[in-house]
């Protein structure tokens, strides 16, 4: 039997796709090559219940996946290197069931107005293709607020300045703002930025047959075990309880096969290691912006940019020690950001002048803590001075921090491609990344570090420290893998084929009926977050398709 | 009687895992946390039916609810070849070398313990510090399953009765109680 269209990947944007496709009564496959822990596998119109608070099984242990040893990706800086300097974990976004809306601690901020047209605004930088996008926020406003609504997103409304306007209310309020975000927030306020409660896919009360989040605290890194994260669970149900959705976990597609401007279906490889074909009636990639890539270039599709453009966010984690705990292991991770780092202001603009670049733009800032023991004890020495240094937790029950999640420009050479040598369990080819920041985001970490540090003195730190992922390699590699989930950009949309591999709706400009729907798209990487855009942009595609 | 270690391995590696986190006056060392049979129990996952690799959830009973902890995941035929690759390493294996040979914990445990010296556990400090020091990437290895045993949940075979929480006043795992809004934003 032929469905209506085969889904790769079940993470937000496949989600969302199965989401919309079904309720307009399409047959759709969704094919997730990692495990199902996200849905009962008896029942899978009901949640599983297999995540819990265990810092071994999700940071030590790959529960989330990939696993590095049977699905590695390579790395190197730049294309002069080896074929790679790195085999193993890169950007490993989880490959399961959810993808990476299971592992993130659900902040879910929408772009601003002025992210959609940059190079209009603020015209080239160099070494970059910075471009607008080939749609406007007013554009993509209702699917914004569409897939808020799905998700479940808790914010305040009027509590950002610097917010793109919206058409309704956020669907929740805020939930209960973390202690050391309110004393990290009133210190940002006495130096004149503006901190707000960051728009988070938690529960801050039932919704949706969920229950209200109860502050567990351990969100990032880790699966909701009560499910009032909005992962892609409620999508997926919704899919499920349909009728018309079939998952398929553990299910690697190896190709997506076509006949002309038609793409007719993806070979498959099931838990059994037997490959098939599946007919379909469209073909949506949802796989995210690396494995997207790679999914294509093993299909042998070709288009020049595909893979380029890879974009990740370039973090700049600005931590300091409080004289006192911040209790940084309550609540929801991150309660509050501020977005001033942004757009910026004189000084940004002096800073931009005095690296000869013609504008600079940081990131939204994150107010978190460290709450995970094993985490804070890998940082420390062995030895003596051990069981002191982690009772007086300089690292964990007093530490605050902010990360700043800088917009990275979009560069050719940096990219996504296939290994040459390097083969996943399965004997394909994996995904080579070429990654190295440019000029800009080295001077915009530089500009903003020591401003973010001085927050952390206002708010009492005793000591403060700068660092930046990707940081300083070695010889055979002058910068360290980045430990951002962010992936964007390596199958990028336009209107022009020869400088955008997809239309502006998400579909590739050479087949009728392929459509990505990640944040493989994205033009430019903002200093947001991508999860609600990419599912908006999702949405947006899937209500095209029909 | 450990898992898959040797008794004498056993010895030497609690004396190491001892060395890297002590006992102190507030809290109990390694070796007295159950470390060792963390290391022990993860280099022997696969003698567990299912394997000791991943515990269930959603919670663990300590904070109420049923002791999910307990029951441990079954395992993917991807997973346990990614498991037993990491364990056993590839063993000349053709289906786990796709990429080459693959030195598992088991053979780094056994040869590092090995490198340490029969005599370790009756060496004192600063010699027991010099033999681990000179020792750098088995030290390495160790440390982070130290660590791992130390700090993690308890069901994994160290953090005995969650004293490594207790000595550095961590509340653990919370569901399904979690945290009030108060003890959120107030504590």
């Amino acid at each position: 039997m032929t469905v209506d269209a085969v889904i790769v990947g079940s993470g937000p944007g496949g989600a969302t796709v199965a989401d919309v496709l079904t309720a307009a009564g399409w047959s759709v496959a969704i094919v997730e090559k990692g495990r199902n822990h996200l849905l009962d596998p008896d029942d899978p119109t009901r949640p599983a219940f297999d995540y819990s608070n265990d810092e071994i099984k999700f940071l030590s242990r790959h529960f989330l996946g990939p696993d590095p040893l049977v699905e590695p990706r390579t790395f190197r800086t730049r294309q002069s290197d080896a074929d790679h300097t790195h085999i193993g974990e890169f950007n490993s976004v989880p490959t399961t069931v959810g993808g990476g809306g299971t592992h993130a601690d659900g902040k879910v901020p929408r772009f601003q107005v002025d992210d959609f047209r940059l190079r209009t605004l603020l015209g080239p930088q160099s070494d970059a293709d910075v471009a607008d996008w080939p749609i406007g926020y007013d554009e993509l406003e209702p699917y914004y607020a569409e897939v808020e609504r799905a998700i479940g997103v808790a914010g305040t409304d009027g509590a950002n300045p610097f917010a793109a306007p919206r058409s309704g209310p956020f669907p929740m309020p805020s939930g209960a703002p973390m202690f050391g975000a309110t004393l990290s927030g009133a210190a940002a306020v006495r130096l004149g930025y503006h901190p707000y409660p960051a728009p988070t896919a938690a529960n801050s009360i039932p919704y949706d047959g969920r229950p209200a989040c109860n502050n567990c605290g351990f969100c990032a890194y880790f699966g909701c075990p009560i499910h009032a994260k909005g992962d892609p669970v409620a999508m997926l149900l919704r899919a499920m309880s349909s009728g018309r959705a079939e998952l398929m976990a553990e299910t690697f597609v190896s190709r997506i096969r076509t006949d002309g401007r038609r793409a007719t279906g993806v070979d498959l490889v099931g838990p059994d290691g037997v490959e098939r074909f599946m007919p379909a009636g469209h073909v949506v990639i949802a796989a995210g912006a690396i494995e997207t890539p790679r999914l294509l270039l093993l299909s042998g599709i070709d288009h020049p940019l595909i893979g380029r453009y890879l974009m990740t966010h370039f973090q700049t984690i600005v931590a300091g020690s409080m004289p006192f705990r911040t209790y940084a292991e309550r609540g929801r991770a991150v309660t509050h950001v501020h977005d001033d780092m942004i757009t910026g202001d004189e000084a940004t603009r002096e800073a931009a002048a005095a690296a000869g670049l013609p504008w600079l733009r940081g990131g939204m800032v994150e107010h978190s803590g460290a709450g995970l023991p094993i985490m804070e004890a890998k940082h420390l020495p062995w030895g003596e001075r051990h069981p002191s240094l982690m009772a007086g937790s300089q690292f964990r029950a007093r530490l605050w921090a902010f990360i700043m999640q800088g917009e990275d420009l979009p560069y050719p050479d940096n990219r996504v491609d296939l290994d040459p040598s390097i083969r996943d369990a399965r004997g394909y080819p994996v995904a080579r990344v070429t990654y190295s920041p440019g000029r800009h985001e080295l001077a915009a970490s530089a500009h903003y570090g020591p401003r973010l540090a001085a927050i952390l003195e206002e708010m009492g730190a005793e000591w403060t420290t700068v660092a930046t992922s990707p940081g300083t390699g070695n010889a055979s590699s002058p910068y360290s893998v980045p430990e951002s989930r962010h992936n964007m950009g390596t199958v990028r949309m336009g209107s022009d084929p020869d400088t955008s591999v997809t239309d502006p709706t998400g579909r590739l400009h050479t087949f009728d009926n392929l459509v990505v729907a990640d944040s493989s798209v994205f033009v430019t990487s903002t200093g947001y977050g991508p999860t609600l855009t990419l599912a908006a942009l999702a949405a947006r595609a899937a209500h095209l398709m029909l | 009687m450990p898992v898959w270690l040797m008794d004498s391995e056993y010895r030497i590696l609690s004396a190491a895992c001892d060395r890297m986190i002590p006992p102190s006056d507030t809290a109990p060392g390694a070796a007295d946390c159950g470390v060792p049979d963390y290391i022990d129990t993860l280099l022997g996952a696969f003698s567990f039916d299912p394997p000791r690799i991943w515990a269930g959830g959603p919670a663990s009973g300590r904070q109420g609810g049923e002791p999910g902890f307990e029951r441990f995941h079954r395992l993917s035929a991807l997973d346990e070849l990614a498991w037993r690759m990491r364990i056993e390493g590839s063993c000349g294996l053709p289906e786990r070398e796709f990429n080459g040979p693959v030195v598992g914990l088991q053979q780094r445990y056994r040869e590092g313990l090995a490198a340490l010296g029969p005599d370790f556990c009756d060496l004192d400090h600063d010699r027991q510090v010099a033999r681990l020091r000179s020792a750098r990437d088995f030290a390495e290895l160790l440390y982070g399953h130290v660590c791992e045993g130390m700090y993690g949940a308890p069901e994994y075979g160290g953090n005995r009765d969650g004293a490594g929480w207790r000595a550095i006043d961590f509340t653990g795992d919370v569901q399904p109680r979690g945290w009030t809004d108060a003890e959120v934003s107030n504590p």
